[in-house]
């Protein structure tokens, strides 16, 4: 069983804006909206580059989103699922802010 | 099966007209054209005749597409005239003596200007209005003189007499009639109309009869007035109406009419079941139709009866709307209530110089016409009621009064309107046509313009055009949704404004106020760039790095490959060799793609995010900027060497192009612009494919406006010519605040003046004439813009807290894995099935 590992400090997040951190040899999308974490394969499934940190948040109904930075297809980011094409997916980790401190489960 | 031999004498505006259509329609390739054309040049435009002296060449007034009858193999016999007819033998004879056969004959002669019987009317001096040959006639005269008569003070004399003030000559106008364009306008609207021309310094004299013209003292002729006054002038130009040129058919024994004109019928046939007449010259029902599109219309009916489809022409509506001397001006119907029962409403405002009034029948039920001088913004709304015999409102004066507190709004909207009505007469695209284009997939104006052509003629019609399509949307359920995106119910414009006028510079405050939810890419890059237009945001202060697009976010394009462009401002394209080595030096160190792009810039591909802030470090310290290639914004000009070296170069377009370039960089649109300039009319910095293109010109500088290369090109408008430098900057500099102001979100210039009601033309209004008294606070708004200009690169390497942004990962300080491939001696990306091969080069080893 994966443990949650520290990540970096809340200091180091931008609201409603990512970031990409390396855990377990993964590339991880974080993203701060509204004081929760969020965290996302980096990889684009359909740009094929590991970009989504550098995508635009937002909320597409009740969804929060994130936009993939070259194609703009929308990622919900509690699913991971692809708002315009439900077969297409990325990755969904837990993440936790304690004590100031981001924490993500690889 | 044979072709059929159709020839048509004549290149006027119809004539062209009707070969366009018969080009566009369904048994083209059944046909065969031969077209006669005894002037030296293609079908032009004769409605915007005047414009050839405020700047528009031949060339912009050409009807015809460079290549339009080679492509579609049509024969053109050019500067050569039709003479005789055999109507047995069905041929016709040039005067440079071909003679070919028709199966059917198109007569398309037009007409010409009818000068009045006046002694002296042949005097030097003594010139008419019609053609091109006879705007360089007026221009020789006007060199060496300084007064100028028009004689008929009608729509076409109104237009000479502004052909004549455009020259800088002491303008007259004299009418035999006690009004100004006697047929179209009543005693009232035509006294404003005099009273606002001569306020433009043109003098008008009405009931005024010329005896005699004779030679002047202080000018090259004298006239002579049955009152007995006389009036000194170099110039008498007539526009006293016009005469069909019949010439040929009543040679050949076409019967004309008792006071002139080839008889039609109406199938616009002639006396000879294979002769059709159209336009200007043809007689149909007594009338004589001095308008282009009863014209258009005649043509349109030979077109369907060769394509063995029934049509008739049966008269044509001789409503006009026309700006005459920045005036505007609406004529509809029966102005002066000829039946003597009708009854009349006036509006008269006397401080924003408004006539209006409308005629209606006894009953006060239907409308008989209507004249319109100063406001003609109810002439569509009227002419639909007029035409589609609708029923008035109870009180009809309404049509007419200001509508001051808003309510009431259009008492007749498009879908009081039946589906036969046209819209565009231009064209005689009806509301049927729109449907029908809605039905087959039309959703914006655009699509409308390029699948019917209505509103691309005058443009009067647009906004009528644009109501019945949006109108049809909603109909179909497709909602004419204008708002930006879920978050906010605004339009980029009004979400400008509301910034503005709230001074809102963040996108909590924004969303808070006006809309709702957490935004979303649409809406954060619009607020984005708004902040930016606004207030010089910068990208990556906290509150604004949420706003941006990555390209804008990071300084940089990224490429497929989440790789960056690194792409300095070089402006005008000139570098000096110590500057090209650094490029080369940075591009070896950091093993970057190296090109020339598009916009004559070098760019750097492929660098790595944590490398972005060395990379620039060492080119803003040898005194590069970033070019902006990322940004809705300024990307370059471009620019031919100029003078300087070329041999052909009329001024120094390198030197302009580098001002251009400092003046605008850095400046926040709502879509990236291009500008370009050349030293010559050759044009080789293509600056008529810009966003704002310069031309040289032996008197200045020509300014090109609103042009686009790319996916759709579209030539750029000449918009004003032979400025000085600083004019032209402050044409560009209200222009482009215009545009920032009132595009919407990622419209370029080009679909901005195509959407812009009133085109060009008001454009030209607003922009140097000031029409909206907003010329100052546009330019005083971009001089504040250009005084707050930073380098958004410099600012990164002076400042490590923005510089943070650039880290590949967050809790390491490695950079990312990243996949590449040599190729001519350069890095590229890596392709998926390289890096499965395991081909590729892995993280690039720094040398």
């Amino acid at each position: 069983m994966s443990e949650f590992q520290s990540v970096c400090s809340v200091n180091d997040l931008i609201p409603d804006a990512g970031v990409n951190a390396l855990v377990n040899g993964q590339q991880v999308a974080v993203f701060y909206i509204d004081g929760k974490v969020y965290a996302i394969g980096n990889y684009d499934p359909v740009g094929k580059a590991n970009v989504m940190s550098r995508g635009m948040t937002g909320n597409i109904g009740d969804a929060l989103v994130v936009a993939a930075p070259l194609y703009k297809e929308h990622y919900n980011l509690a699913t991971g699922v692809c708002i315009e094409n439900d077969a297409l997916s990325v990755p969904v980790y837990e993440a936790k802010i304690e004590n100031d401190v981001v924490f993500v489960k690889v | 099966m044979s072709k059929q031999k159709i020839v048509v004498i004549g290149n006027g505006m119809v004539g062209h007209n009707f070969i366009e259509k018969l080009v566009a329609s369904e048994g083209n390739q059944n046909f065969e054209v031969h077209t006669f054309c005894e002037e030296p040049r293609v079908a032009y435009d004769r409605v915007y005749l005047s414009s050839y002296f405020s700047g528009k060449t031949a060339e912009d007034l050409s009807l015809v597409t460079p290549g339009f009858y080679e492509e579609n193999n049509i024969k053109i016999y050019m500067n050569d005239k039709a003479v005789d007819i055999d109507l047995k033998a069905k041929t016709v004879a040039s005067e440079a003596g071909i003679i070919i056969g028709y199966d059917k004959l198109v007569m398309a002669t037009g007409s010409y200007p009818f000068v009045p019987p006046i002694k002296g009317n042949d005097r030097p001096g003594c010139l008419v209005y019609r053609t091109i040959e006879d705007l360089e006639k007026i221009q020789a005269e006007a060199d060496k003189g300084k007064v100028g008569v028009v004689v008929g003070g009608g729509l076409l004399g109104l237009e000479a007499a502004k052909a004549l003030s455009d020259l800088g000559l002491e303008t007259h106008v004299v009418e035999f009639a006690p009004r100004l364009m006697p047929v179209q306008l009543d005693d009232g609207g035509a006294a404003l109309l005099k009273r606002k021309i001569e306020n433009l310094g043109v003098r008008v004299h009405c009931s005024k009869a010329t005896t005699i013209i004779s030679e002047g003292e202080t000018c090259q002729n004298k006239m002579v007035f049955a009152d007995g006054e006389t009036l000194e002038t170099d110039i008498v130009l007539f526009s006293a109406g016009i005469r069909p040129r019949d010439d040929l058919a009543e040679k050949v024994g076409l019967t004309l009419g008792p006071r002139g004109g080839i008889l039609i019928d109406n199938q616009c046939q002639t006396s000879d079941p294979d002769v059709f007449a159209i336009g200007e010259c043809a007689l149909h029902d007594g009338i004589t139709y001095g308008l282009v599109a009863p014209g258009y219309a005649m043509a349109q009916v030979v077109v369907d009866q060769l394509n063995n489809k029934t049509a008739t022409f049966e008269g044509a509506d001789m409503s006009t709307k026309l700006k005459l001397m920045g005036v505007d001006v609406g004529s509809i119907g029966d102005p002066h209530g000829n039946d003597e029962d009708a009854l009349s409403y006036v509006y008269e405002n006397g401080p924003e110089e408004i006539y209006k009034k409308i005629v209606v029948t006894p009953d006060g039920k239907k409308l008989l016409g209507a004249v319109l001088v100063g406001d003609a913004e109810d002439f569509s709304n009227l002419l639909q009621i007029m035409l589609n015999d609708m029923d008035l409102p109870e009180h009809p004066d309404a049509l007419i009064l200001p509508n001051r507190d808003g309510g009431g709004g259009d008492l007749f909207g498009p879908d009081a309107l039946p589906e036969s009505a046209q819209l565009c007469s231009c064209y005689d695209v009806s509301k049927g046509d729109i449907i029908s284009a809605v039905e087959s997939g039309c959703c914006t104006m655009a699509d409308i313009k390029a699948s019917t052509q209505a509103g691309t003629g005058c443009g009067g019609c647009i906004q009528l055009v644009n109501n019945v399509l949006n109108s049809e949307l909603e109909k179909r359920g497709v909602e004419v949704n204008t708002d930006l995106c879920e978050h906010f119910a605004h339009t980029r414009q009004e979400l400008y404004h509301i910034c503005q006028v709230e001074e809102i510079k963040d996108f909590a405050t924004l969303i808070s106020k006006h809309g709702k939810g957490h935004g979303c890419d649409i809406c954060k890059q619009t607020t984005g760039n708004i902040f930016s237009s606004l207030w010089n945001a910068y990208a990556l202060e906290k509150d604004q790095i949420p706003l941006q697009d990555t390209n804008d976010g990071y300084l940089g394009n990224m490429q497929k490959d989440g790789t960056y462009s690194v792409i300095p401002r070089v402006p005008g394209g000139e570098i000096t060799p110590e500057k090209l080595i650094v490029l080369g030096e940075v591009a070896k160190k950091y093993k970057l793609y190296t090109k020339v792009n598009g916009g004559q810039r070098i760019v750097l591909f492929g660098a790595q995010i944590n490398d972005l802030p060395a990379i620039w470090k060492t080119l803003v310290e040898a005194g590069f900027e970033s070019g902006q290639a990322y940004a809705k914004a300024l990307r370059t000009v471009k620019s031919c060497v100029g003078s300087t070296w070329c041999r052909f170069g009329l001024d120094d377009s390198v030197t302009m192009a580098i001002e251009v370039e400092n003046r605008y960089k850095g400046l926040r649109s709502p879509h990236k612009m291009k500008m370009g300039v050349s030293g010559c009319t050759r044009e080789c910095a293509e600056a008529q494919a810009k966003d704002i293109g310069l031309i040289s010109t032996e008197n200045g500088w020509n300014l090109y406006v609103c042009g686009n290369g790319g996916m759709k090109p579209r030539h750029a408008d000449l918009f004003a010519t032979d400025l000085t430098k600083e004019e032209v900057f402050k044409y560009v500099d209200r222009l482009l605040m215009f545009y920032i102001k009132t595009a919407d979100r990622l419209q370029r210039t080009a679909t901005w003046l195509e959407n812009l009601e009133g085109g060009l033309a008001y454009l030209q209004d607003v922009v140097i004439n000031d029409s909206l008294n907003i010329a100052e606070e546009l330019e005083s708004q971009l001089q504040t813009l250009r005084e707050g200009y930073a380098c958004d690169w410099k600012r990164v390497v002076d400042n490590p807290e923005y510089a943070k942004r650039f880290r590949s990962f967050v809790n390491v300080d490695s950079p990312a894995e990243q996949l590449f491939v040599e190729e001519r001696g350069q890095l590229r990306p890596a392709t998926e099935d390289e890096k499965l091969k395991g081909i590729a080069v892995e993280v690039k080893e720094l040398v």
